[in-house]
């Protein structure tokens, strides 16, 4: 299996990268901070991985991405999957009245995936096999007073994906949508942690399975689709008066 | 380096004392500039918490919680080599390294325990006399200390700070990655070998049988019988081996059985143990059985039940672990199990062995060469106390020391009397670094 992976430092992705390590896989990584690189490269190597390769970038340059996926494809000899992992969690209180911040989220968490997306559905397209993965959220189902700058940014990444699945489904290619809920990683550890928090590891194991199947929408852990399924039911007067 | 805020509680395995306030502040990178001095009041790394006692606590101070520090760095198969980062479990080492043909130098008796915490508690396993503890096996960790220092300490560098945080109980600093030793194994299994014995003495004639031709020897007691029946049990030992077929579960249990609540504390009376102590004892109707079994049930019977603790109620429990000097043991053994069995506080788990003479290389560590006897008491207040207090005594009396990574009660009098080094120890201690443990056993010292 040879797999980009673009924001591979997410503590989420890297659970899911160790999966296929353990398989033997050859790993090209993209992540913006070089020595957390090294270290999940390390981890990936001492695991099993057979070839991993570092490529240090902030995914929002975004003139950038071209380049690097040529380079992932020269130096593995091709790709089979892609998961796209990287994003932030705004201070939606601060953002919202910041026309710049706000817009620099949705560079982060929406043009930047649709910008890989766009490069790798050609390629993709073309080969006619393989997998892409985008880690949305369950945040992108519904817009709320609360976290709508993230929100509406997976919102956008759910959306294009569905749309390219049903693309690259007449070309044999597989668009795997994750749809997390509430994660334990850096990204959450400034939070007040509730029952409902899953383990990194609980995560990535689920997307390495669901890459492997080429799954369509993915729930994880799965009780969120339900929960998902009833606040999408409220209707908007009422759902714009709750307290989320 | 993040902020805490975690709806987890941070307690100690054995549940008592229970902390109220506790800050966490988790640390997710080795290479994260961390502003230690930064932070108010005293700091004390943590791993999986599987201390029994308040070693793994900080009242009012701030936890360094170790876990998301779990990548590997380096497997050098050639040297028989790994490298990890501290918050690294043994479980995921055994997961990496059994398929190669390795194992650990030496496992304590569940594998839910991190790397910082093995060399923090300079902890030991069934191979004792043989392997020594698991401190003598690391060849070089980096230690962060508070003032922003990163030191790489070996024999050779740092060679004091080495000795210092090698069963430093966490004060010292904090252990990023650890570099140690793994042993190629004949194979994943262990031809096991379970031998009855009536009584204390039959256990050392066995033990004395056993050490040069088993890598792992120990022995479950009954602490509960008395006059001829004292210190009766089950002797366990074994070596690795590959059967022939391999059987095909190789691997660790799958479905792991979780103690779905806290059982009342009522559960655990001298009636229920008394039973479950002789049930165990006749369950073996030979005097001896050969099996070969997977290392997961042999090393580890209690993590097949995960939260196991709640099964003493909301109370929790104490153990009791000390080592006695080999020439005088069965005195003091007998003396102990005596004392025990007439108290009338029901010890669940008792488990004996003989420590070998590989010397243990920290300055606090525990293990020395003797007999060792760990025992489980429910809480029961005073009571248990009290009879924990006159352990002492009497272990002291026998020239032996009681082990601070498992104790949550012994007095500052008896830890000083038993680790009379604590003053060379205190001097490398990291000034903002502290515990409970700490506090309790110095407050009363007289500087
Ligand atoms: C079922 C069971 C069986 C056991 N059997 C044995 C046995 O056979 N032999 C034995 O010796 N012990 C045994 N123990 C005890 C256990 O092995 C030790 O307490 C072990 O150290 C716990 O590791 P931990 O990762 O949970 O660390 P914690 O309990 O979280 O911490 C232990 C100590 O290590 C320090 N520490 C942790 N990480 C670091 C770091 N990165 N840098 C510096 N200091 C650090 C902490 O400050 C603390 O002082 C057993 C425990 C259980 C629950
Ligand atoms: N945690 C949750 O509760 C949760 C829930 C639903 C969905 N998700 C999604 O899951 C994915 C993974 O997040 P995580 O929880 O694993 O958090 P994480 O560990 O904080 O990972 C996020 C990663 O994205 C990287 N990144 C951010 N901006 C980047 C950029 N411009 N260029 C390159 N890399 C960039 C970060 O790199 P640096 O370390 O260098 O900053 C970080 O490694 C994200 O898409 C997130 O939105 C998370």
């Amino acid at each position: 299996m040879k797999l980009l992976i673009a924001g591979a430092t997410s503590a989420i992705a890297h659970e899911t990268a160790r999966y296929f390590a353990a398989d033997g896989a050859e790993l090209f990584l993209v992540g913006r901070d070089p020595e957390k690189l090294a270290a999940i490269q390390h981890d990936l190597q001492v695991r099993g991985a057979k070839r991993v390769v570092s490529y240090a970038l902030d995914l929002n340059e975004l003139e950038r991405h071209e380049a690097m996926i040529s380079e992932a494809y020269e130096a593995l000899g091709g790709l089979d999957a892609v998961l796209i992992a990287h994003g932030t969690l705004p201070d939606q209180a601060r953002v919202q009245h910041n026309r710049a911040e706000t817009l620099q989220e949705f560079q982060t968490n929406a043009l930047s995936y649709i910008s890989l997306l766009t490069i790798l559905a050609e390629r993709f397209e073309q080969q006619r096999r393989g997998c892409i993965a985008v880690i949305s959220s369950v945040a992108g189902d519904r817009g709320r007073g609360s976290n709508y700058v993230y929100g509406a940014a997976k919102g956008a990444v759910s959306l294009f994906a569905s749309g390219l699945r049903a693309r690259l489904s007449k070309a044999g290619v597989a668009v795997v949508t994750i749809k997390p809920g509430f994660v334990d990683t850096p990204m959450t550890a400034h939070l007040k942690k509730n029952p409902l928090y899953a383990s990194p590891a609980r995560v990535g194991r689920r997307i390495y399975v669901a890459m492997l199947k080429g799954e369509d929408v993915v729930y994880v852990p799965w009780f969120w689709r339900y929960i998902m399924g009833i606040i999408r039911l409220i209707p908007e007067r009422l759902f714009k008066r709750l307290p989320l | 380096m993040i902020i805490n805020g975690h709806g987890r509680t941070y307690q100690s395995w054995g549940r008592y004392p229970k902390v109220k306030r506790q800050n966490v502040v988790r640390i997710h990178w080795r290479g994260d500039s961390l502003d230690l001095a930064h932070i108010n009041g005293s700091v004390l790394p943590r791993g999986l918490g599987r201390s029994y006692g308040d070693s793994c606590l900080n009242e009012d101070g701030t936890l360094l919680d170790t876990t998301p520090l779990n990548r590997f760095i380096a497997f050098d198969e050639s040297a028989g080599l790994l490298r990890c980062e501290a918050g690294v479990t043994l479980a995921e080492i055994l997961r990496l390294i059994v398929p190669r043909g390795w194992f650990l130098p030496t496992t304590p008796g569940t594998k839910f325990v991190t790397v910082g915490g093995a060399i923090a508690n300079d902890v030991h396993g069934k191979n004792h006399h043989r392997a020594g503890t698991f401190g003598r096996h690391v060849t070089r960790f980096e230690l962060l200390r508070s003032n922003g220092e990163r030191l790489i300490c070996s024999p050779d560098e740092n060679a004091d700070l080495f000795r210092a945080t090698i069963g430093g109980l966490g004060l010292t600093g904090l252990i990023l990655w650890a570099e140690f030793r793994v042993q190629r194994v004949a194979g994943p299994f262990i031809a096991k070998e379970q031998i009855r014995f009536s009584c204390i003495d039959e256990f050392f004639e066995i033990s004395a049988d056993s050490d040069e031709r088993y890598e792992h020897t120990m022995a479950w007691v009954d602490c509960l019988a008395t006059g001829r029946n004292l210190g009766r049990g089950l002797f366990m030992r074994g070596n690795y081996t590959r059967p022939k077929p391999i059987p095909r579960q190789t691997t660790e249990p799958r479905s792991l059985f979780t103690m779905p609540i806290q059982l009342p504390a009522f559960v655990l009376n001298l009636m229920t143990v008394r039973a479950f102590n002789s049930l165990y004892y006749h369950s073996q109707l030979p005097k001896r059985t050969f099996r070969t079994v997977p290392y997961d049930p042999f090393f580890y019977p209690l993590d097949a039940i995960h939260e196991w603790h709640r099964l003493y109620g909301a109370p929790g429990f104490l153990q009791y672990q000390f080592v006695v000097p080999y020439a005088q043991d069965r005195t003091a053994i007998k003396a102990i199990l005596t004392e025990i069995s007439r108290s009338g506080v029901v010890s669940f788990l008792a488990v004996l062995k003989v420590f070998g003479d590989v010397p243990s290389p920290g300055m606090l560590s525990f293990p020395r060469p003797g007999v060792t006897l760990a025992l489980d008491f429910p809480f029961r207040g005073q009571r248990t106390l009290a009879l924990l207090d006159r352990l002492d005594q009497i272990v002291q009396a026998h020239g032996g020391v009681v082990n601070p990574a498992k104790d949550a009660r012994m007095s500052a009098a008896s830890f000083q009397a038993f680790y009379p080094q604590w003053r060379e120890f205190a001097q490398y201690i990291d000034p903002k670094f502290s515990s409970s443990f700490w506090r309790r056993v110095t407050q009363a010292s007289h500087e």
